[in-house]
């Protein structure tokens, strides 16, 4: 399935080249209907990895890249059910999330995130599935999660371990607050900061370069440079659903959900 | 170095500009979220060019509460 139109995400291949859109209005929230499509596109992924090189992962919102889990939905799904059952769906969630930017994590192909606008909690986690961020001048990147009582639960804080300093990790999960593309570029989470409106072109540029690489070397080359961190990923999942159950969640996702201001997304 | 009135002129005309806001309407003491008409994902917007602008880090716990031009200027003011 090299072209694809989902209600959520569409991808298209051409030229050795992967291009995969978010398109779910108002930010990309990454709730069940997002998982669906990532989950036909991990479907898909051995087909189109056979005829490419390169994957750009990027957003057709104004708003960002993502702004993370659909926090309104998951609110939404615990009021309709009891407690048990909505640990027990949490978890399956996350199971089903995990197996899905596992393996975009570790797809042979060369993965870029082209990134504009807000990239937070689980829309951060999901670029950080890629080899690569290109930042737009106007990115921002953050763990808004311990707002709301928890910890990021799509393997961002594994992921973002593996790829830059402890302390630099521990000021974002920490403090939840946000960082732009200038200070991700300073600390080596972005590979490259684009001006404004052109990391997708600057993003196609790199899978250029990519594809002029033997497909087998590159992909040889990432398998050493970038083990997955299975223990730690499934350590944070075992933590996350533990913490899932504590008051604070609730309370937290309900004022989220109920603030009709302006500062929702500030953490 | 800037002072504050100066950086708040600064942010004034910066966001008058981007936000297309005459540049009269705005003053120091206005709500820039009521002013603007800016959303909490605007609000971050408004950071980033305020951050790249002045070349300064502005983490978002210190604005919270924030909503007048000069306090703005004046947070910034402290990491010039």
């Amino acid at each position: 399935m090299n072209n694809y139109n989902g209600k959520t995400i569409s991808w298209k291949a051409a030229g050795g080249v992967v291009e995969v859109a978010l398109d779910r209005a108002p930010a990309n929230e990454i709730g069940l209907a997002v998982l669906d499509d990532l989950e036909r596109f991990a479907a898909a992924l051995p087909e189109l990895e056979a005829n490419a090189s390169a994957l750009i992962l990027y957003s057709k919102q104004s708003a960002g890249f993502s702004a993370g889990a659909d926090l309104r939905e998951l609110y939404a799904l615990v009021q309709q059910t009891d407690a048990a059952s909505a640990a027990k769906g949490v978890r399956e969630f996350l199971e089903r999330i995990h197996a899905v930017l596992n393996r975009l994590d570790t797809s042979p192909l060369t993965t870029i995130a082209a990134v504009h606008g807000v990239c937070f909690g689980g829309g951060f986690e999901l670029a950080l599935t890629c080899d690569l961020i290109v930042a737009d001048k106007m990115a921002r990147f953050c763990f808004p999660e311990l707002r709301l009582g928890l910890i990021p639960g799509f393997g961002g804080i594994p992921r973002l371990k593996r790829d830059i300093g402890n302390a630099v990790v521990r000021d974002l999960l920490l403090t939840g607050r946000s960082i732009n593309a200038t200070k991700a570029l300073a600390v080596g989470l972005a590979s490259q900061v684009a001006a404004e409106g052109e990391a997708l072109r600057l993003a196609r540029a790199t899978a250029a370069q990519v594809t002029k690489f033997d497909r087998a070397t590159a992909a040889a080359a990432k398998r050493f440079i970038k083990p997955l961190p299975v223990e730690e990923l499934r350590r944070e999942i075992d933590i996350f659903c533990q913490l899932f159950t504590q008051p604070a969640v609730m309370q937290g996702l309900r004022k989220f959900v109920e603030d009709a201001g302006a500062h929702p997304y500030l953490p | 170095m800037n002072t504050v009135e100066q950086t708040t002129d600064e942010i004034l005309n910066l966001a008058a500009a981007h936000f297309k806001v005459p540049r009269a309407d705005l003053q120091a003491s206005d709500d820039f979220y009521k002013k603007l008409g800016i959303d909490s994902l605007q609000a971050l917007e408004l950071l980033s060019r305020l951050e790249n602008h002045f070349g300064v880090e502005l983490p978002d716990y210190e604005i919270q509460g924030v909503s007048d031009f000069r306090t703005l200027a004046t947070r910034i003011q402290a990491r010039l």
